[in-house]
């Protein structure tokens, strides 16, 4: 990146320019970045994952401007942004539903890469540095849930902050240093509104630097999971490829402007969302003396917060188990070794293991927010069977020549399952026996359908050509 | 099978297995009595203005509004120029009839102070052994109905200390501070069968000085006044919101124009 010699730009940019790779910057992430023409709607995510970001970032630094980070103050100085603070309720509202609406478009922006393996073709960086910004976002909104100081703020960091206790030997000590003190309090407080204000936001920004740089450097995916650049044009230009600016840019303006309509109708009609974007028991004061009956986690936590309840082996096991639920994300590029990128070209099976997953998902987080029932906790364990099992599917599913493995695969999965099962069937607890003795058709169904069918109908294993060029 | 008819399945397949799983299991397990519908009107000036005539009067002794404040209340319920009070007017009609508590040198609150109560945390624990909350936010955290219902739901109980206990809140620590307009309700006990069993039915033993219909709209003016308090800024929320809508539609026509014009050389 060398500072040319005269740029092509007059004026105060030409000087900038000869100075600064300000052109060449433009030219190849703008102007001559070429992305493949086809992207449909699950590929705005993205761009509105930035525009949150952003959201987030400034509505948090004028909340910054008149909160305290004091248990004596806390509480109030929200109330009071609330209350006196003009415009205050505004910037509050944005901040919180920010919040949530970060988590769906992050999760829509998951599952589009499960779709079209976009993890895959020197994409697993962009991969794993996505997956360290869905954790970072992912600390940071549990830390910001702390600072309102209510009994939810109170209590749920009460539940995470315990998850460490739970590590042998060292968790004791490992909590009592997270917290600063042996009950979650001011220092507590303090050193979590230091890293939700400054220290993560700034990995935050730089993480999605740098998955746009090595985005950019391999080149988008798309539906088709066509790469674009093996088909060049003379001018070395790739035929399926468009610029980025002003295609993609005046695209995307409709897309932010449809999201913004839906985030503010949130904001201005029902900033709560039924108490699940602000929960109502956090509207009252923490109380570190009266522990409320309930305690759910904000809604994107839950689906975890089902993994750690439904494995009752001991603490420690329902906190590695929920840890382990992340982690297994990290691993998908290196899992799911079919060369066919989009799930469009693979076989009907694949397709259903996705949506099955898509379903458990939301299954699970509904349960995260539910009170524990016989019926519900059997369920939290069947869902999160084949959350886990997803994991081991796609990696068979990786070589559809042989499918034979299928049934090997479904025979091994099934035995686990029993076998899970043969551990915790107690005839004296009667209640869970009975709901143990139906429910295993969860996870056997899922198998079934991911497994079995593609075995025994040669239809449900075939996969399809993938076109040289992108469709439509 | 082709692309669109794969499309389809997954689009359908995901909502239905959600539905079905969720749905084979059934809902949760309930708990708490049914809450009755407040059907408050926010907007209704005159409700509020009758709700914080009786907030104060009744209810300010103890539980503090602590996030509120005398003059921003009386601006939002009309008590302002437009409606032919001057400021003074405002400042001297607060002072009368709202403002009852004393600042550290023994002057009455100003009309832009909090709205405390005159009773110490520390009376309040030596009268009933546990402290009295803070109302600003019981609008949000318990909401409407309950706090509608909460109010119709006293009933004579000789067991407990105050004499009466609270079908929605049970073994609740304050007294029926509004006796005098409810009068005095008693639990009829179903004992002829499980009729009506898991709904506690209260019947008026000793009428009050108000008609139940009257007493239900006072019950009813409380709870409009209490949500308000809960977030002043829904008086004005909406309004922002149709506009903020109005302009986003606009800009959407604009720039899907914009898109089209630019797209329509990409095939």
């Amino acid at each position: 990146m060398a500072a040319k010699e005269k740029s092509e730009l007059n004026g105060v940019l030409g000087w900038v320019d000869e100075r600064f790779p300000l052109m060449e910057t433009w030219k190849a992430h703008m102007s001559e970045y070429y992305a493949p023409k086809n992207f449909n709607v699950w590929y705005y995510f993205g761009v509105l994952a930035m525009l949150v970001l952003v959201i987030q970032i400034v509505s948090g630094i004028f909340l910054t401007m008149h909160y305290k980070p004091d248990t004596e103050l806390a509480f109030t100085s929200v109330e009071y942004i609330m209350r006196d603070v003009p415009g205050g309720w505004f910037i509050r509202y944005m901040h919180a539903t920010g919040a949530s609406a970060f988590f769906i478009v992050v999760y829509f922006h998951m599952f589009r890469g499960l779709m079209y393996g976009s993890y895959k073709g020197k994409r697993e960086l962009i991969w794993l540095i996505g997956m360290v910004i869905y954790l970072a976002l992912m600390a940071e909104a549990f830390m910001g849930y702390l600072l309102p100081w209510g009994q939810m703020s109170f209590w749920g960091a009460q539940v995470i902050i315990n998850l460490f206790n739970t590590i042998p030997f060292v968790g004791e000590g490992l909590s009592l240093w997270i917290r600063g003190d042996f009950v979650i309090s001011d220092p507590t407080l303090n050193r979590l509104f230091a890293f939700h204000v400054a220290a993560v936001p700034l990995i935050l920004v730089a993480l999605v630097f740098v998955h746009i740089v090595a985005l950019h450097a391999v080149g988008s995916n798309n539906p088709d999971g066509v790469e674009i650049k093996k088909l060049k044009n003379e001018k070395g230009i790739p035929l399926d490829g468009i610029p980025f600016h002003p295609y993609y840019t005046v695209h995307d303006i409709p897309a932010i402007v449809v999201f913004l309509m839906v985030f503010f109708s949130i904001i201005f009609f029902a900033p709560e969302m039924g108490g699940y974007f602000l929960e109502y028991a956090n509207f009252e004061p923490a109380n570190p003396l009266k522990t409320p009956e309930h305690i759910a986690p904000v809604w994107y936590f839950t689906p975890f917060y089902t993994v750690l309840r439904a494995v009752t082996l001991s603490p420690f096991m329902g906190t590695l188990a929920m840890f382990g639920a992340i982690i297994m994300l990290f691993l998908l590029p290196w899992l799911d070794r079919n060369p066919i990128k989009s799930w469009r070209y693979r076989n009907t099976a694949h397709m259903l293991n996705l949506a099955i997953f898509a379903a458990v998902f939301i299954i699970l987080g509904y349960l995260g927010v539910k009170a524990v029932t016989p019926e519900f906790k059997e369920m939290g364990v069947r869902m999160t069977e084949i959350y886990f099992m997803f994991f081991a599917v796609i990696f068979v599913h990786s070589n559809s020549t042989k499918p034979g493995r299928y049934l090997v695969w479904f025979v091994i999965l099934a035995a686990a399952v029993f076998l899970i099962d043969f551990i915790r069937y107690n005839p004296e607890d009667s209640i869970s026996a009975g709901q143990i003795m139906w429910q295993w058709v969860w996870p056997i169904g899922y198998l079934a359908l991911t497994l079995l069918l593609p075995y025994f109908m040669k239809g449900c294993n075939a996969e399809k050509e993938v076109p040289e060029r992108v469709t439509s | 099978m082709s692309n669109s008819i794969r499309k389809w399945i997954f689009v359908l397949l995901v909502p239905a297995l959600v539905v079905l799983i969720l749905g084979s299991v059934g809902g949760g397990a309930g708990h708490g009595v049914a809450l009755q519908s407040a059907n408050i009107d926010i907007h209704d000036k005159q409700s509020l203005q009758n709700g914080a005539k009786y907030y104060v009067n009744y209810c300010m002794g103890c539980h503090s509004l602590k996030f509120s404040r005398y003059n921003r209340m009386a601006e939002d319920m009309g008590l302002n120029e437009e409606n032919g009070l001057t400021p003074d007017d405002v400042a001297t009609l607060l002072k009368k009839n709202m403002i009852f508590t004393y600042d550290e040198e023994g002057k009455q609150d100003q009309i832009g102070s909090l709205m405390k109560s005159a009773y110490s945390p520390k009376a309040a624990a030596e009268a009933f052994g546990t402290s009295v909350p803070d109302l600003s936010l019981v609008g949000r955290s318990r909401g409407t109905d309950w706090i509608y219902s909460y109010l119709k739901s006293f009933y004579l109980d000789s067991s407990r200390p105050m004499g009466v206990n609270n079908t929605v809140f049970k073994d609740v620590g304050m007294p029926h501070v509004l006796w005098e307009l409810q009068g005095w309700q008693e639990m009829e006990h179903a004992e002829e069968g499980a009729e009506h069993h898991g709904e506690p039915k209260l019947t008026l033993s000793k009428p009050g000085s108000m008609s139940p219909g009257e007493y239900d709209q006072v019950v009813r003016d409380l709870t409009n006044f209490l949500t308000y308090v809960g977030e002043p800024a829904q008086l004005s929320r909406k309004m922002y919101g149709v506009f903020t809508l109005l302009f986003l539609l606009l800009l959407f026509g604009v720039s899907w124009m914009l898109e089209k014009e630019y797209w329509k050389d990409i095939h």
